[in-house]
């Protein structure tokens, strides 16, 4: 991170200054600076906490997802469901520890697959202008022109059974939903990245490194990428969300995960229209999106302050 | 500049013509036809799908569609609905006005909740009112406008009886009641997508200032003795401003192209719903008149944001 | 039910000693439609009965605005392109057909003064022709008169291949001649006992010849009256916006006196069923929704508001299981279940028994569609007591797995049973609809309990239900081993209904999946049963077939019916409304009023 540094030296300077002294590796410096974030390191723990919920939570809760009970339907949280019941008297705890794994995994992958893409594309567009720029920005705005239905109808007809043959049902369902939501999500940020390296190309430190003879490919990996992953840190807490979200709407056109699973956005989804009787059903689904989305964003925040020597705790 | 404005609108028209092919092969590979209901009724004979297909030509090969599409495309024919039967201009004339109404306040109010917000989070970064705006921007984009729009319903309309949540594009009422109904009506939906859009707008325009307030030529103005508000506007917006003029101009074709599933909830007559319903009827005209001009719109706001970027940072060099 | 017994039940009604409406649930406990029921009555000589209505109002409009609201709105309005349902409502509105059916199968007069029978000379004795006479005065909304030539025009129109109607199967056989300005008489090719098919209903609106006549076959689609009808119904155009709203206002010169009580009709469209739902039953900002495809827990919930009230409407509509005859894994020729294929598990009667007793039907009933789908081992189930005998169901878990054992099905290690190498493993598809995919997951559960495997698959019903020849996941190809859907029988008669179990119209390849046979079940003794049908000429002996055959598929499994589905709709409490299965919602919209 000793180029970044090179943005603003006398912001950070006064504090830098001891570490140097004592030699501390960066990565080191950047989990002391990270360790300070107390919000992230707590985001740390919850996130943590909801991974092993999901991957083992089945185990200490073996209640069976799909056990219907038609005694027991629309049951607020109580001892024997902690988090009450579905219109079919299905337990939502259950439910949820397994379609969690789902949510979490494709919320995830597909933030990872989004803003990877678009920071390459948006890096290279950024850095390159003229026809290399032109061209990815088409593909840009080819990508923002489809309508994302009839595309995905598509792909369904022509990738499903091939994928399935190829990865098993379970994995080539998940490949495809990970790579759907992630191509649908890039542009934003393509876009985003892209402008701060028209901005960042032209400053000073990066002149400087220019002028020292840094290779382009250095400049834009040790000089501007760093300084322009504010918004792309932004995209990224967002797109989980969008993910988990849109996950559920997939499973409508026959593209997701079948019917039967519970991942967090259907049960939310199937839980709307009982909203005004039984809010139990919406809230925990929604709750558990959001924490997601909170300890992600402030991991995010966390990463940001600790990896950026302009910090601002 | 000018050179690169010219060079940039030289290569607007290949551009568009190649989205068109990639769109229209889209739509034409899409499975489905505009004739689901038919099947569902045993006393319509199955010849009746056949030849209307045949009659709108859907059985003809791709090139021979897209060719005769274009053509019609270049003389202002903008194609005629399969399942309303009429021409597709006069079906999007019908819903742009609601649409961008509907969009366009909601935008307004994005931008509106986004900047101030936005700003003064940054500038009091860790503050009690930055972490309530965080957590409230969180809530913005961890539930779907799906769940939202339903909430307000439940509130507004169902518990409370304040607002209509069915949109009617014209009002029987004439002089103030008119834009009071036209208000009340589109108060939820403005809210549900302003709000959205608000909260992840909010965390962009926070992480720009963040990035550039801390810079030495704030601190500059700062030690100049300038007042904080007049530095704020000033020096640091104005350098914060490229993400966030990027993300609107990403929201722009928005406008037009409408949003489904608010437009579905509230049942407004824009181009979404129109889209959507289109989409699900494999009305291929309709979503191709709608999507192209999509992507007019598109290509032309990445170009105002290029544009807008010089002007924010002259540094910005246009070769 | 043989004919012997038909006769004596048609007998009884002349007699006197059985109601009408007695006899239409007899027959529709074995598969007839009301409509075919009250035919066979007025063949038989028993004249049509006359609905009475009891409309208070006293003078003509003064009623404010009718309010509805549909979750699919009208896309044109044009009755001869009524693609949906949403169309033909959009439609009924502004054009009206000679006579309509209400919800007991009865012939209700609109354009004509009275409905043809042997009484009046209107109906032949052979079942060859039948007389039409128009209402005189009767006028269209521009004020020109309607005659007997508007008849013949919307014969020609439909029958032009060149316009691609979609009612050209109403009138494609028959041939229409001009008696004198009012009457027409229409003529088949051969006896036909369901006569009342052209210009009546739904699909028998008539349009005006003056506006049309110069936009027949290719440039029907031009026409200007296709988005701004002259029809003449109790309402006219005021403003369309395709999928949006229909708007229409009180016309002046309706044929019937006091009639209509709305002084304006507003058909907004768009949204889902659930909120329109609570836009009338909770909050009564409309006054009445269309086709409330809602679980009942949720109608009934929303209702206890107290604002509105649910309106069920028992018709023909079922939701069925189809299980697939052929072996949709396999292809042969390009082409998955290809009929020279077997079924490799489905094949297996016990397997096809099994399934029957894991439909756990009841429970469907009671925690699914509640009073909006009533189960049923019969194509119709309404009222029980008149169940058929012949057909029975029953939900057994352990009697399911006492016949898969019997039939050599024994478990394998993982609890899924095994005959000869296969796994008893079954794809179940349907379209995406939220009972649906609880009703599958119902049948899953089931299924998993009795240690067949299950796999459950939904595709989105534009699919679904297209007739796309790319596409694997139609209903009509079938490339699955179950799949569940709706289909109303609210067509009148139960021919074509019946096609779908006929061997020259199984699905396949050569007739791009057109074919009604999407089961590719095949018997030569039903084959038989049906041609027999089509060339009977004695309507009963006819109806007796048609019986022998709805007994024929079910004892075979050949189809696992769910769920009798009853037409749904939500009003204010104070709208009073005639609704019937048998028609649109709209078909006697003139009669429609709100009390005070």
């Amino acid at each position: 991170m000793a180029g970044s540094t090179l943005a603003s030296p006398t912001a950070s300077a006064p504090r830098a200054a001891p570490d140097r002294a004592r030699h501390v590796s960066p990565g080191l410096e950047a989990w002391r600076r990270f360790r300070r974030h107390r919000l992230a390191v707590a985001s740390v723990v919850v996130i943590g906490l909801m991974i092993f919920a999901v991957l083992f939570g089945p185990i200490l809760w073996p209640v069976a997802i799909n056990e219907i009970d038609f005694t027991a339907r629309l049951q607020g949280p109580s001892w024997s469901h902690p988090l009450g019941t579905d219109d079919l008297g299905q337990d939502i705890l259950a439910r949820m520890l397994y379609g969690g794994r789902i949510s979490l995994a494709v919320g995830l992958a597909a933030m990872v697959v989004a803003v990877v893409v678009g920071t390459i594309i948006g890096a290279i567009a950024g850095i390159s202008r003229g026809s290399v720029d032109a061209a990815l920005m088409w593909l840009t705005d080819l990508f923002l022109a489809l309508p994302q239905l009839p595309l995905l109808l598509v792909i369904i007809y022509l990738f499903r059974d091939a994928l399935k043959e190829l990865a098993g049902p379970e994995v080539g369902v998940f490949v495809l939903i990970v790579a759907v939501i992630g191509g649908f999500r890039w542009m934003p940020v393509a876009r985003l990245v892209r402008a701060q390296f028209f901005s960042l190309r032209e400053k000073e430190f990066v002149e400087a490194a220019r002028a020292l003879g840094a290779s382009t490919s250095r400049q834009v990996v040790r000089h501007i990428l760093p300084n322009s992953l504010g918004p792309v840190i932004v995209a990224g807490t967002i797109d989980v969300a969008a993910a988990i979200i849109a996950e559920s709407t997939l499973s409508f056109l026959g593209l997701g995960f079948p019917p039967d699973i519970p991942t967090w956005g259907r049960v939310l989804y199937d839980a709307k229209d009982y909203l005004d009787f039984a809010p139990h059903w919406a809230l925990f689904p929604g709750g558990a999106i959001f924490l997601a989305v909170l300890t992600i964003n402030f991991i995010g925040d966390g990463l940001r302050d600790a990896l950026d020597p302009r910090k601002v705790m | 500049m000018s050179q690169y404005l010219l060079r940039r609108l030289l290569i607007v028209v290949p551009s568009l013509l190649g989205i068109s092919v990639v769109l229209f092969t889209v739509l034409a590979l899409a499975p489905g036809d505009p004739f689901e209901e038919l099947a569902a009724n045993p006393s319509v004979p199955p010849e009746v799908a056949a030849a209307l297909r045949a009659k709108f030509g859907l059985d003809d090969p791709i090139p021979v569609r897209y060719a005769r599409w274009l053509l019609a495309m270049l003389q202002g024919n903008w194609g005629f609905s399969f399942v309303s039967r009429v021409d597709v201009d006069v079906l999007v004339l019908q819903r742009v006005w609601t649409t961008l109404f509907v969009i366009g306040s909601s935008q307004i109010l994005a931008l509106m909740i986004a900047l101030p917000v936005g700003v003064y989070a940054a500038t009091r970064p860790y503050s009690i009112f930055d972490q309530i705006s965080s957590t409230l921007a969180f809530i913005g984009f961890s539930l779907p406008t799906f769940f939202t729009g339903l909430l307000l319903i439940l509130l507004f309309s169902i518990t409370l009886d304040w607002l209509p949540f069915v949109y009617r594009a014209d009002i029987a009422a004439t002089g103030w009641r008119w834009y009071w109904e036209h208000v009340r009506q589109s108060l939820m939906p403005v809210a549900v997508l302003g709000l959205a859009q608000g909260a992840s707008w909010t965390r962009y325009v926070r992480s720009a200032v963040l990035d550039v307030i801390r810079l030495d030529y704030v601190t500059t103005a700062r030690s100049k003795g300038l007042a904080e508000r007049v530095v704020v506007v000033k020096h640091v917006v104005r350098n914060a401003l490229i993400p966030v003029v990027t993300l609107v101009a990403l929201q722009m074709p928005a406008i037009f192209g409408g949003a489904i599933v608010t437009e579905q909830i509230f049942r407004i007559p824009g181009i979404g719903s129109l889209l959507i319903s289109s989409i699900l009827a494999n009305d291929t005209p309709v979503i191709m008149a709608v999507t192209f001009v999509f992507a007019c719109l598109v290509i032309t706001f990445n170009l105002i944001a290029d544009i807008l970027y010089g002007w924010l940072d002259p540094r910005i060099a246009y070769r | 039910m043989d004919e012997r017994e038909l006769r004596g039940l048609i007998q009884s009604v002349k007699a006197g000693k059985l109601s009408r409406r007695a006899f239409v649930r007899r027959l529709a406990a074995v598969g007839l439609t009301a409509p075919l029921a009250t035919q066979l009555l007025a063949q038989a000589g028993v004249a049509n009965a006359n609905s009475k209505f009891d409309y208070k109002p006293t003078k003509r409009g003064g009623g404010g605005t009718l309010k509805t609201l549909f979750w699919q709105g009208a896309t044109l309005l044009n009755p001869h392109f009524a693609v949906g349902t949403k169309d033909q409502e959009g439609s009924r509105i502004f054009y009206e057909p000679l006579a309509a059916w209400d919800n007991d199968g009865n012939l209700v007069p609109i354009l004509v003064a009275e409905i043809p029978s042997i009484e009046n000379d209107g109906l032949a004795a052979d079942g060859m022709s039948v007389v039409w006479k128009l209402k005189p005065g009767v006028q269209w909304h521009d004020g020109k008169p309607v005659t007997a030539d508007d008849l013949i025009f919307n014969w020609e129109f439909a029958c032009d291949p060149a316009t691609a109607s979609v009612t050209i199967g109403s009138y494609k056989e028959i041939s229409v001649e001009k008696i004198d300005t009012l009457s027409v008489r229409v003529r088949f090719p051969k006896p036909t006992p369901f006569w009342a098919e052209a210009f009546v209903g739904s699909r028998g609106m008539i349009i005006p010849k003056h506006l049309f006549d110069a936009y027949r076959g290719e440039k029907s689609r031009d026409a200007p009256a296709n988005l701004h009808p002259v029809g003449t119904g109790p309402y006219k155009i005021v403003e369309f916006k395709p999928g949006d709203v229909v708007k229409g206002m009180l016309n002046p010169h309706y044929h019937m006196p006091n009639r209509p009580f709305f002084d304006s009709i507003e058909m907004k469209g768009g949204g889902d069923a659930v909120s329109a739902a609570r836009a009338v039953l909770q909050t009564g900002e409309y006054d009445y929704a269309w086709n409330l495809q809602v679980e009942d827990e949720i109608l009934t919930r929303l209702e206890a508001g107290g604002k509105g009230r649910v309106n069920i409407i028992p018709g023909g509509a079922i939701e069925r299981i189809q299980l697939n005859s052929a072996d949709p894994w396999t292809e042969v020729d390009g082409e998955r279940a290809h009929i020279s294929t077997k079924h490799p598990l489905l094949s297996d009667p016990a397997v096809r028994q099994a399934l029957a007793m894991l439909v756990d039907r009841a429970a469907i009933q009671d925690h699914i569609y509640g009073r909006t789908g009533t189960a049923t081992g019969n194509f119709v189930n309404n009222p029980e007591r008149f169940r058929s005998k012949n057909t029975t169901w029953e939900f057994n878990v352990d009697k399911a797995n006492a016949v898969l054992d019997a039939g050599g099905w024994a478990r394998g290690t993982d609890g899924i049973r095994v005959k000869g190498g296969k796994r008893l493993k079954l794809v179940f598809q349907t379209s995406i609809n939220a009972p649906r995919q609880k009703t599958q997951a119902i049948v899953k559960q089931a299924c998993q309990k009795a240690g067949i495997d299950m796999e459950l698959k939904s595709v989105t019903a534009s699919v679904f239900f297209s007739s796309d020849v790319g596409n694997p996941d139609t209903y009509a190809k079938f490339y699955c081993d179950l799949q569940m859907y709706n289909t109303g029988l609210g067509q009148p008669d139960p021919q074509l209904f019946m096609h779908q179990y006929v061997s020259w119209e199984i699905s396949n390849k050569a007739n791009k999946w057109q074919g009604r046979n999407v089961t590719r079940w095949v018997s030569s003794a039903y084959d038989d049963t049906l041609r027999a049908a089509e060339s009977e000429l004695d309507p009963i002996k006819r109806a007796a077939l048609f019986i022998k055959l709805n007994d024929m598929v079910v004892m075979d499994h050949a189809v696992i019916p769910v769920v009798a589905r009853p037409l749904v709709s939500g009003s204010i409490k104070k709208l009073q409304v005639q609704l019937s299965a048998w028609d649109n919602t709209f078909w006697n919209l003139r009669e429609w009023y709100r009390e005070t």
